[in-house]
């Protein structure tokens, strides 16, 4: 069922980070309103897309800062929460997937402690009971021998075992907004699809909402509903994933171009051009 | 299916690693075999060609040719000097070290009296820099540039910096002669010397054994300083050393995933990033204990521990051949045991290492 509310209100978000040479700031103005859907942000590296996704669970790194006019989620007041009211929101209603399975899972750490921990934070559960579920879970994400990688440490997976193992542990505590920060941009390709079918199967199922960031416009706009395209920290347009085409910002038209085709002419792909006047 | 293939590929590592035992065990005795000839070949020529003669150290410089002769034949001086290594070899396994020029005494026996000295010493100091500099670092670590963290490392510097023998002269002045709160020098007062049977030659545990609680707290009251100062020493080294580990874990990608998973920050720390510093403490403890182990010359002679440094010293400066290769090789055996068992911990700790 559809709720009337968005669930989150995104208003005048703005992410500083004290640097020794005077603050830089990350991110300016970014404003959206997310309901139970599908949203991609876009963007180039530095463009602060990571960092609207860090900011959102309140996980910055220790000298950034988050200012907006508004930062609701699910009527939470994410500006005034305080740190025990948020970390209840992260894992438990708002959970993230990682880049790089290799570098997300603690490598001492077996697959199975992980995710029974996602478990245990948030439910007073026992450990049998944490384990079936894992488990469950484990098969959830179609991993065929759920036994064998509730045992495994990090590095015995591959790369799409790996991710599954990130999206079975971060769907553990049903989450209602997931945000990927690039989930499969680590991944062979022909393990990309599956991943993200996987992705959209899950969410589907719990009704959850999606924010994906990623820096290919391509991928985003087959999978989500709508894009938001980023530049230098700001948003410069907003489009609804199947009027991609008709961009109309010199931003996504040149991402858009410089994009090779199959069935293009083989000439030079076209630089990106950049205009600061678009930060104006 | 990619997924069965995993699977049934997971289990098949963990037979071929449980097939493998044996062979890795055979291996590791087959390097230690290596390392120890290694060792005791190297410590041996090196004292060999050092240029004294240990004949006239035996005989003294007035004695007749005839007499040098015969010490020297009977020391086996006139063999090649290969001959010579599997002699000395020969006679290590049956435990005859020879006989100490300066203690007149098997080299054995003394080692037996003064190796526990130091073991009792570096034990008690790397315990002190392990659980104080660790806690420390991860602390300097958690709040790093707030005042406890500027703190820290400065009580690291000055550990680190300060000479260890001003430090100990500083101590014995203050604590013992003026402040009376310590025992002075030496291993124990006079009075209790040689009271206790000595099973491990370690006094602590002797007197804990025999139940000679008066004697236990003579023996502490006496350790307390020179195993302090080592272990300040140890603490500020640690400190650094598990800081620096510790801001390397916590920027790592699998932090911020369990705090995604909204892990409380304690949990954070020692399960997530403490587990994985862990394993790169194991080598670091193992080396502080190791170089502890071979004895510090200078806290052994500012507090007159009757240690193996001080031994392998005095040995040194008296030509006492017999005593030095003998030190020389409890000393390596020290490393190599060391070695092993942090590899040991390591593979315990480090599902990679496995």
């Amino acid at each position: 069922m559809m709720r009337r509310d968005p669930l989150l209100i995104v208003d005048g978000l703005r992410v500083t980070f004290d640097t020794p040479r005077g603050p830089v700031v990350a991110v300016r103005d970014v404003n959206f309103v997310l309901g139970r859907e599908k949203l991609g942000i876009v963007g180039e590296s530095g463009s602060g897309k990571s960092q609207t996704g860090r900011a959102l669970l309140g996980l910055l790194a220790r000298n950034g800062r988050v200012a907006a006019r508004r930062l609701s989620f699910d009527g939470v007041d994410l500006l005034r929460a305080g740190e025990a009211e948020r970390r209840a929101l992260r894992g438990g209603r708002i959970a993230m997937i990682l880049q790089d399975p290799k570098y997300s899972l603690n490598p001492v750490m077996t697959v199975g402690e992980q995710i029974v921990e996602a478990f245990r934070v948030h439910a007073n559960v026992s450990r049998r009971e944490a384990r079936l579920r894992a488990l469950a879970m484990l098969e959830a994400v179609h991993i065929r021998e759920p036994g064998y990688v509730f045992d495994a440490w990090p590095h015995e997976l591959s790369g799409g075992m790996g991710q599954r193992v990130m999206i079975a542990m971060m769907m553990v505590p049903e989450p209602d907004l997931l945000i990927a920060d690039e989930p499969t941009s680590a991944l062979d390709v022909t393990v990309r699809l599956q991943v993200l079918a996987l992705l959209d199967d899950m969410l589907a199922r719990r009704g959850a909402a999606l924010i994906f960031i990623s820096h290919d416009l391509n991928l985003v706009g087959s999978f989500c509903d709508r894009v938001l395209v980023m530049y230098a920290g700001r948003v410069v347009e907003t489009l609804r994933a199947n009027e991609l085409r008709s961009a109309r910002h010199p931003y996504t038209r040149g991402l858009l171009a410089c994009q090779p085709r199959v069935d293009g002419d083989g000439s030079d792909l076209p630089t990106l051009e950049r205009d600061p006047a678009w930060l104006r | 299916m990619p997924e069965a293939r995993t699977g049934s590929q997971l289990d098949r590592n963990r037979s071929t690693l449980l097939a493998q035992a044996p062979r890795r065990v055979a291996g590791t005795a087959l390097s230690l075999a290596l390392t120890f000839a290694g060792l005791t070949a190297v410590t041996f020529v090196i004292a060999r060609v050092m240029p004294a003669d240990p004949v006239l150290a035996i005989v003294g410089d007035r004695a007749h040719q005839d007499v040098y002769d015969a010490v020297y034949r009977e020391l086996g001086l006139d063999q090649p000097i290969f001959m010579q290594y599997l002699r000395y070899l020969g006679q290590l396994f049956e435990g005859d070290l020879g006989v100490s020029i300066m203690t007149a005494q098997p080299v054995l026996d003394d080692l037996l009296r003064f190796f526990p000295a130091t073991l009792e010493l570096a034990t008690v100091a790397t315990l002190l820099g392990v659980l104080g500099g660790v806690p420390l670092g991860v602390l300097a670590a958690v709040r790093q540039g707030q005042w406890v963290d500027h703190l820290i490392r400065v009580i690291g510097l000055f550990g680190y910096s300060v000479p260890v023998f001003w430090l100990g002269m500083l101590a014995l002045f203050v604590l013992y002669a003026k402040l009376g709160w310590v025992a002075g020098p030496g291993r124990i007062d006079i009075f209790f010397d040689g009271m206790v049977e000595p099973v491990t030659g370690l006094i602590l545990v002797d007197s804990a054994l025999a139940r000679e609680w008066e004697i236990f707290r003579n023996a502490l009251g006496h350790l307390v300083l020179p195993a302090g100062i080592l272990g300040i020493h140890a603490l500020a080294y640690l400190a650094r050393m598990t800081r620096h580990f510790m801001l390397e874990q916590m920027g790592q990608e699998y932090i911020l995933t369990a705090r995604v998973k909204g892990v409380p920050e304690g949990g954070v720390i020692w399960r997530h990033a403490f587990r994985n510093v862990l394993v790169q403490l194991i080598t670091i403890v193992g080396l502080t204990y190791a170089s502890l182990l071979e004895g510090s010359v200078l806290t052994e002679t500012v507090f007159a521990w009757p240690g193996i440094g001080q031994y392998i010293t005095n040995s040194l400066f008296n030509n006492d051949m017999n005593a030095v290769l003998g030190g020389t090789i409890v000393v390596g055996v020290c490393f190599v045991g060391i070695n092993m068992g942090s590899d040991l911990l390591y593979r315990l700790v480090d599902p990679r290492a496995r």
